[in-house]
Parts: C-alpha cells; sequence; structure tokens
C-alpha cells in the first residue's frame, strides 16, 4: 500500500505541475476564491483544488458536491457548513473546528453547475483511483473510461501492476484498452480490439464505429467489424432480456393496484370506486411515518407496511359499513356512491396535506441499479416491487385458501344464504373481506410511493387499470389477476418500443374490449356453481 | 337531466345571494375575478396562483385601491373542467361584473374561456408559459412565449453546453406539439440532422418511465453530447426524474432541460436525483434582488408557513396585476376598451431586477434564465440573456406563421396581420 501511494506522489507530480501549496494558509486562500458569483473562476479555482495535492481535497470536493460548503458574506472566507432543521452548523474547512451556529443571512451556498460538478468528478475519481476500499476503486476506473487521457491511461498503468484484486485488475485492463483503440501503432489497435471483443461498454462500440469506417489499416477495420457484429448480436438479447423485466416490472405495479379490487370486486363482486383512493392513503400513510421518523428511512418503508394495511383497511370498513352494505345487490347505486366517496377522500387529502404533491424520499437501499454489463441493468426498487408484489400475491392466495377467514369469504361470496345457514355471520364476513382488500390497496400505496406522486391524484391514475386487470384475468379468480398483470405489462412494454407510449396504451385498450367480447368471462372464468349470476 | 337542473337552479340562487350580499356590503369596490381551480387535477398548481391574486389585491388595497376605491377579489372555481372555465367566466362578467379576469394554466382552459372574453369584450390576465400562436385584443399573455423559453433554451444547450443529439420528450397535448414543432424546425434550420432529434409523446400522468428512459440511455451513448428538451407535464415528472436517477442518467452527461418544473413541482419531491438538471424561466425564487427579496417576505408572511416557495407563473401575476392598476388610473376607468388602450406601453419592474413594458401585441418583455436545480429544490442561475426578450406571438420558424404579426394599437388593431398579403384575418387562426 505504502509503495503504491509512493509510487502515485510520483506521478502526480510529474503530471500535475507544482503550485506550490505546502501551507495550510495558501489552501484556505484557494478556497476562499470559491466565494466569487462567476462561475468561470470557480471551476479554474476547483482545477486548482484538484491539483494542490492537500489532504483535504476529496473531503472538500465532495462537501462541494454535496452543497455544503458556504462563504461567509461579510469577509468572503469559505467554511463548511451542515444544515439541520434550518439550523447552520459552520466549521473551518481544514481544521475541522467547529465556528458556531451562524444565521443563514450571514452565510451564502457556494453554487455550482454541471460543468464544474463534472470536474469534481473527474477530479475525485482520479483520487478514488487509490483508495483503499476496492470497490470505490472499482467505480473510479469504470468512471474514468469516457475520458481516459494520456496522463489517466499513464497512471491507471502503473497503478495495474500493484493491483491486488482481480475485478479491480480487470477493469483497469479494459481502461488501458479502450484508450489504446486509439494507439498510433496498428498492431496495438489489433491487441486491443482482441482485448475488448465482447465487452459491451457503449464508449467501446463507439470507437469501434469510428474505428470501422475511419481506421487506415485494413486488417483493423475488418476486425472492428466483426467485433462490432458480435456487439449487436448481444445488445440485441439483452434489449430484449431488458424489455422483459420492464414489462414484469410494469406488470407487477398493476398487480399489486388490481390485487385488492380483486378481493372486493373479484370475491364479493362490489363496484368500489374509491380503490384508488385507499391505494393513495397507502402512499399518504408512507409519507406521515416518514415525518415521524425522519432519522430512519430505510425503516421508514418498512412500518409503513403493516400502518398503511391497518389505516386503509380501517377505512375499507368504514366505507363498507357506511355506504356500500345499504346498497346490497345494486351495483349501479354502489358505483355511483363509492365514486362520491372518492371525491370526499381526494378533498380530504387536499385539505388536510394540501394540493401539493408530498416527497417521500426513497430509501438507500431502494436507489440506483443492479449493474449486470455495459448495456443491461436492473434497477432496485422495481426489483423490490416485483419481490414485494409476489410476496404480497402469495401471502393473500394463503389467507384466502388456508385460513378460517379464507374459508368464510368464499362461502359467502359463493352463496350467501347457504353460508349464513351454515352459521355464519355473513355482516362480519363482509365488513372483514372488504377491509382486507382495501388493506392491500394501502400496501400498494406504499410501494407506488416510491415509484409514482403522492399526491390527491393518485388513485384516479391507477383505477382504470386496476378494473382492467381484475376483468381481463377473470373476476372472483386471484391468479388470473396475477397472470392478466404480467401479460398485460409484458404486452405493453413490448409494442411501446414500436408504436410510443400513447398508443400502445389505446391498443392494449382495444385489445382488451375484443378479448372480453369473446370470452367475456375474462381469461381465467369461474367455473361450477359459483359462477352463475 | 332534472336533477342537473335542479342543481342548476340552486347554485344559481345560491350565486345571486353571493352576489346580492356582496353589493350590499361594498358598493363602492372595483371587483376582480380570479379564476384558477382549486379542485380537480389543476388544482396543483392553480390554488397558488389564486392565493397570489388575493395577496397582491390585499397588498393594493393597503396602498389606497385604485382610483381611490377598494378592490375586491371575486375567486370562482372552475375544478379543472375546461367547459366550465368558459361558464365561471361568463358568470364573472355578466353577473359580478368584474373589471378584469386573471386565471387559467393550461392552454386549453385558455383556449375556452376566450370566445367568452372576446364576446363580452373583458380584460384577461394569462399567467403561465404557453406555445403562442395566438393573440387576442382580450387577453394579456404575461407568461413566457415560446421565443422567451424554448428557443433561448435551445440556444444555451447547442452553443453553451455543446449539445449534438436531441430528444424533444414531452406529453400528448397541444403545448408540446406545438412547441416541439417549433423546436424541431428551428434545430434542423441551425443544421441539425433529423437523425440527431428523436421525438416522444406520453400520456398525461405517465408513471412507468422504463422504456423511454432506457430509450434516451440508449440514444445518448453514441458519443455525442445529447440533452433532453422536457415538455413533460405535472404529476408525470416525479416518476420520470425518478426512473432517470435509478437508471443513473446523471446530469453531466444528459442534461434534462424542462420548462415546467419549478420551485413549486420541486417542493413535491426529493431533489436528490435531479441535481444538475435544468430548467429555464424568467423568473427563480433564488435570484438576488431587493424586490424579490420583499416578494417572498410577504407571500410567506401571507401564506403565514416559511416553506412555501415561489414560482415563475406567480411572478407573471405579480406584473400584470401592476400593469392593470397602472393601466387603470392611466386611463382613469376600470372600461375594457380604455385598459385595452392605456396599458400597451405600460411598464412595472420585474423581480428579477428589469423592468417588464406591454407589448403591442399583448406579451411582455422578459429575461430569460437557465437554472440548475440544487439539492434543496432551488435552481442556481447558469445563465441568462442580456437583456429582456420581447414575446413573440406568432412563430418565426413555423410557416404557417412567419408572416404574421400582431399589434392591436389603432389603427390596425390586429391579432394576426399578414405583412406579405396585408390582410388582417380575423382574431384567430
Amino acid at each position: 500500500m505504502k509503495k503504491i501511494t509512493y509510487i502515485l506522489i510520483l506521478i502526480t507530480s510529474l503530471i500535475f505541475p507544482s503550485y506550490g501549496y505546502t501551507n495550510e494558509e495558501n489552501f484556505q486562500d484557494t478556497l476562499n476564491q470559491l466565494s466569487t458569483k462567476k462561475l468561470a473562476s470557480k471551476l479554474i479555482t476547483v482545477e486548482k483544488i484538484i491539483q494542490s495535492k492537500n489532504s483535504k481535497v476529496e473531503f472538500v470536493l465532495n462537501s462541494l458536491l454535496k452543497g455544503k460548503i458556504y462563504y461567509i458574506k461579510d469577509n468572503k472566507s469559505v467554511i463548511f457548513i451542515d444544515k439541520k432543521n434550518g439550523k447552520y452548523t459552520s466549521k473551518d474547512l481544514i481544521t475541522g473546528q467547529s465556528l458556531g451556529v451562524l444565521s443563514k443571512y450571514q452565510v451564502k451556498k457556494v453554487g455550482i453547475n454541471n460543468r464544474i460538478r463534472k470536474k469534481i468528478k473527474n477530479g475525485l475519481s482520479l483520487l478514488n483511483l487509490t483508495h483503499t476500499n476496492s470497490s470505490t476503486r472499482l467505480k473510479a476506473v469504470k468512471s474514468v473510461y469516457n475520458n481516459i487521457d494520456n496522463n489517466t491511461f499513464k497512471t491507471i498503468q502503473s497503478l495495474v501492476k500493484n493491483e491486488k484484486e482481480d475485478a479491480v485488475k480487470e477493469v483497469m485492463y479494459v481502461a488501458i484498452n479502450i484508450h489504446k483503440l486509439s494507439d498510433k501503432d496498428p498492431l496495438e489497435r489489433i491487441e486491443a480490439i482482441k482485448y475488448l471483443n465482447g465487452n459491451l461498454e457503449p464508449v467501446v462500440k463507439n470507437k469501434l464505429i469510428k474505428i470501422q469506417k475511419n481506421d487506415s489499416s485494413n486488417d483493423v477495420r475488418e476486425l472492428a467489424e466483426k467485433s462490432l457484429e458480435s456487439i449487436e448480436y448481444s445488445t440485441g438479447i439483452y434489449k430484449t432480456v431488458e424489455t422483459l423485466f420492464f414489462g414484469i416490472s410494469f406488470g407487477s405495479v398493476l398487480i399489486l393496484a388490481a390485487l385488492g379490487l380483486a378481493i372486493t370486486f373479484g370475491v364479493m363482486g362490489v363496484i368500489n370506486m374509491a380503490h384508488g383512493e385507499l391505494i393513495m392513503l397507502g402512499a399518504y400513510t408512507t409519507y406521515v411515518v416518514q415525518l415521524l421518523m425522519p432519522e430512519y428511512i430505510g425503516l421508514s418503508i418498512l412500518v409503513s407496511i403493516p400502518a398503511a394495511f391497518i389505516i386503509s383497511g380501517l377505512v375499507g370498513m368504514l366505507i363498507e359499513v357506511g355506504v356500500i352494505r345499504h346498497l346490497h345487490g345494486r351495483p349501479l347505486e354502489t358505483l355511483l356512491a363509492t365514486f362520491g366517496v372518492s371525491l370526499v377522500l381526494q378533498q380530504v387529502v387536499r385539505t388536510v396535506f394540501s394540493p401539493l404533491n408530498r416527497s417521500v424520499e426513497t430509501p438507500e437501499w431502494m436507489s440506483g441499479a443492479l449493474e449486470i454489463n455495459g448495456i443491461l441493468s436492473l434497477t432496485w426498487n422495481r426489483l423490490y416491487v416485483i419481490i414485494f408484489c409476489l410476496i404480497v400475491f402469495f401471502s393473500l392466495l394463503t389467507i384466502l385458501k388456508k385460513t378460517a377467514l379464507g374459508l368464510q369469504v368464499r362461502a359467502v361470496s359463493q352463496d350467501r344464504n347457504m353460508a349464513r345457514a351454515m352459521g355464519i355471520r355473513s355482516n362480519r364476513v363482509d365488513a372483514l373481506t372488504f377491509g382486507l382488500g382495501s388493506g392491500i390497496a394501502g400496501i400498494a400505496g406504499v410501494a407506488l410511493s416510491q415509484i409514482t406522486n403522492v399526491g390527491p391524484n393518485l388513485g384516479q391514475a391507477y383505477i382504470i387499470d386496476s378494473f382492467m386487470v381484475v376483468v381481463f384475468g377473470g373476476v372472483g379468480n386471484l391468479w388470473g389477476t396475477l397472470i392478466s398483470g404480467f401479460g398485460l405489462g409484458i404486452l405493453n412494454k413490448f409494442m411501446e418500443p414500436w408504436v410510443g407510449a400513447v398508443l400502445a396504451k389505446v391498443l392494449i385498450l382495444i385489445f382488451i374490449i375484443l378479448f372480453i367480447q369473446k370470452k367475456p368471462r375474462g381469461l381465467i372464468p369461474q367455473k361450477g356453481r359459483s359462477a352463475g349470476d | 337531466m332534472k336533477i342537473s337542473k335542479n342543481i342548476n337552479n340552486i347554485a344559481l340562487a345560491a350565486g345571486l345571494v353571493v352576489s346580492l350580499s356582496s353589493t350590499a356590503f361594498a358598493a363602492e369596490t372595483i371587483k376582480v375575478g380570479v379564476l384558477h381551480s382549486l379542485s380537480g387535477t389543476m388544482a396543483i398548481s392553480e390554488t397558488t396562483l389564486k392565493d397570489t391574486m388575493l395577496m397582491l389585491i390585499e397588498d393594493q388595497n393597503k396602498k389606497g385601491g385604485v382610483l381611490g376605491k377598494q378592490l375586491e377579489a371575486v375567486v370562482v372555481d372552475p375544478a379543472s373542467n375546461w367547459p366550465l372555465f368558459a361558464e365561471k367566466a361568463r358568470g364573472l362578467i355578466e353577473n359580478d361584473k368584474v373589471a378584469a379576469i386573471f386565471g387559467a394554466w393550461t392552454s386549453v382552459s385558455r383556449k375556452s374561456v376566450l370566445p367568452v372574453i372576446e364576446e363580452l369584450n373583458s380584460v384577461f390576465f394569462y399567467p403561465v408559459q404557453y406555445e403562442g400562436e395566438e393573440s387576442s385584443k382580450n387577453v394579456f399573455y404575461t407568461g413566457a412565449a415560446p421565443n422567451q423559453q424554448a428557443i433561448p433554451a435551445v440556444d444555451y444547450l447547442m452553443n453553451d453546453v455543446g449539445v449534438k443529439r436531441w430528444v424533444l420528450a414531452g406529453t400528448d397535448y397541444v403545448y408540446p406539439r406545438t412547441t416541439n414543432k417549433i423546436l424541431k424546425a428551428y434545430l434542423e434550420a441551425k443544421g441539425v440532422s433529423s437523425s440527431d432529434i428523436m421525438v416522444n409523446y406520453t400520456p398525461f400522468g405517465h408513471s412507468d418511465w422504463q422504456t423511454i428512459v432506457s430509450d434516451i440511455k440508449k440514444f445518448g451513448s453514441s458519443g455525442k453530447k445529447t440533452a433532453v428538451v422536457s415538455t413533460i407535464n405535472g404529476d408525470a415528472n416525479v416518476p420520470f426524474y425518478k426512473e432517470l436517477g435509478n437508471q443513473s442518467v446523471s446530469a453531466s452527461d444528459i442534461p434534462v432541460i424542462a420548462f415546467s418544473v419549478g420551485e413549486e413541482e420541486l417542493s413535491g419531491l426529493d431533489a436528490t436525483p435531479l441535481v444538475g438538471h435544468l430548467a429555464a424561466w424568467n423568473y427563480f425564487m433564488s435570484v438576488d434582488v431587493p424586490e424579490n427579496d420583499t416578494f417572498i417576505a410577504k407571500w410567506k408572511a401571507f401564506i403565514k408557513d416559511d416553506k412555501r416557495v415561489t414560482n415563475d407563473p406567480m411572478e407573471a401575476h405579480y406584473i400584470g396585476f401592476n400593469m392593470w392598476v397602472k393601466a387603470v388610473e392611466k386611463a382613469g376607468t376600470v372600461e375594457a376598451n380604455a385598459v385595452q388602450d392605456a396599458i400597451i406601453g405600460v411598464t412595472t419592474p420585474n423581480l428579477t431586477g428589469g423592468v417588464s413594458v406591454m407589448l403591442p401585441n399583448h406579451h411582455i418583455t422578459k429575461p430569460v434564465l437557465i437554472g440548475e436545480i440544487q439539492a434543496d429544490g432551488q435552481f442556481e442561475t447558469v445563465w441568462s440573456t442580456n437583456g429582456l426578450v420581447a414575446g413573440d406571438a406568432w412563430s418565426d420558424f413555423l410557416p404557417g406563421s412567419k408572416d404574421l404579426i400582431s399589434d392591436w394599437r389603432k389603427p390596425l388593431s390586429c391579432g394576426n396581420y399578414n405583412v406579405k398579403t396585408a390582410v388582417c384575418s380575423g382574431q384567430d387562426i
């Protein structure tokens, strides 16, 4: 490790002409230049900071990226500020010494733009090439793929010899060979193309396209063309895999939104137009839970799941007892009444939380993507939603098939009078079933809060889709809902690249209308006596 | 049918009672109509503008009102329902006898109000950026025309960022379609080949952006600098930016410049993944001038919430309202024709340190600012035009409208005068 640092110091001193920042005072002077309003001069200052070799460079750059660097308006001295609950706690950037709490009128944030941000990120990745953590090194190497100049190339070339981690070594060789693609020597270029064969990084593809068009040597051009063909081939495959993933994830959102309805509409036969608003209540529950525990965002999502289930479930039971029960067997009136309830719920939320969307934070473990290769990456939040959807589905299935409540629910929905004759309190079962369906809608709201807006209109966006999925899948059958949700999701996503998002949606609706004409009972129709209306 | 008639009767009776009571108490007031949706999908944006108007009117009354009379706001709720906008506007003019109306957000609601305002010859102030291609004797457009927002934004990306490939992404309705038509014509006139332009439309409230973001990523990985020009409206923005963040499309690789995302929209989401993406407006809350500081302080005091933000359409109402007040004082009356004549040429300070003027084409001059989104949901201005830009009603880049001008001064008094054929073809095409 010492050796590496030594070499790096040697290299950096070779690469960067020394500016002579030997003591901290000069460094603070450089930092103070950040207090200018001109973005162009800030860029130069950042360059100076990167080259200053000061031990605090990494900290300064990171803080600048996070917007935690301010300057004092009076004397233009640049400091670190941690802003929490409207309190500006300041620190000296170099010594880390506390400078007390300042008022927001005394200081101004050092703002940066994309160009400066890019410069900082490049500077950080160069610094991180020698980081002690191997995954940071790996990321740093990958982030320089797109702009490897001679200096970076030399740095990486000398670092690779001492690199112990195989994975890091590999990406370093990739970086080296990417640079060699533009080497003067055709043999080097051929070597590089051969080495990079099968690599799916976009930068490799772009360079190969250039080589294939303009290279002076015939052999190199041919080799590049072959390489490109294989890249095209694997790109095609991965694109299909990606579309399939998109379809499944879109499908799982549809299923989550529809599952509650599959119970209330599918099993009980109640047309509940307020279903979307029950989803919305679940999403707002997530927001409130996050407000209550701002320190534990990661945990808050997990807490929200039971909370949303209970709240939406209770509201659902209230709707059942207060409205739906009295309209039993009058579907049109039920439809109108529940539509009214949905408007009431929307306006209540507007009054309580304001008509503006609320911001629900995404926990660390749900953001970002799982990178498979240069083309294919699966986003974590979608992966979690898919898993979550399956968990909810199978738990619901178990409740309906294996528990006493499930048995009673099925009995009442199949033959209410007979069930009552057998001693089942059908009123109680109705309320509980509706509560269960509504609770599931609430859980869906928790998942949706991570994907879309949390606002009063959230429910409206999903009500049509939910009915579509349930009707298409076959009323009264959970498996039908699962299959139709995934089916529609995948169909939609495969059509979207061809016809665009607007037309895809229209075509899906037309398809469902035609399908229902042919098979009015949906994909998996109910069989036997229970199917009789 | 019967039910709806009954409801109408009840509503009429209620309206009568309200107007009767208000006339009884305040005989000597000038009424100002506020026509913004307070319920339904657009309530999210329009409620704020209603509050802004109430604040401005209250403020003016403290200064002594207009022409020695107090102003009185008449607030109605068109409930995000386009035909209801026309109905409510008619009610405001015919029953409440308002002197001017401030309102509408979406273009379709403005188009719905337009015939009523023209028929009853009133004065209407529209505060939102729009697609242009319109000029009415009775409407004053205080938001940005395309040449005050979209075109400068594209210029900035082309010249300062060096963008070579363009994604024009929008929601599928009139504003994005017209704006993108203008932008495409403009880019092609600048020598961008059509294979370097990708146009994409999505339905209202679109929430599954996986495919589109993946396409944008692919489109942008060709080695040429790529940017997304977004006319995506309202609610669809949050899932769009979230997906961009998750698929790790960062602003330094593919910046997104938005025309509909402002401080208020950003306050409803976690802005961290959006840092560095851009927006083009004529006003930012972060602009550091005394007028703006005063306005923000007043707003926070009025709304009694220290966390509320200000945004561009609020500034447009601020300018529009002040211009109307000045015009009324200049004309000495609130009569529509006199105000329409008097307001042309009226100047008033805007909130970014300049002075805006009402032009003969009923648009105003505004500075164009490009800002980068910061982690706190505010914008850092990274570019601005040197002076103010005059709003252009008819785009110079569309074949149908490049010969048209609008000038409501006498003797021309025409909204779409064709300079080639010397014909004024009525109010609208």
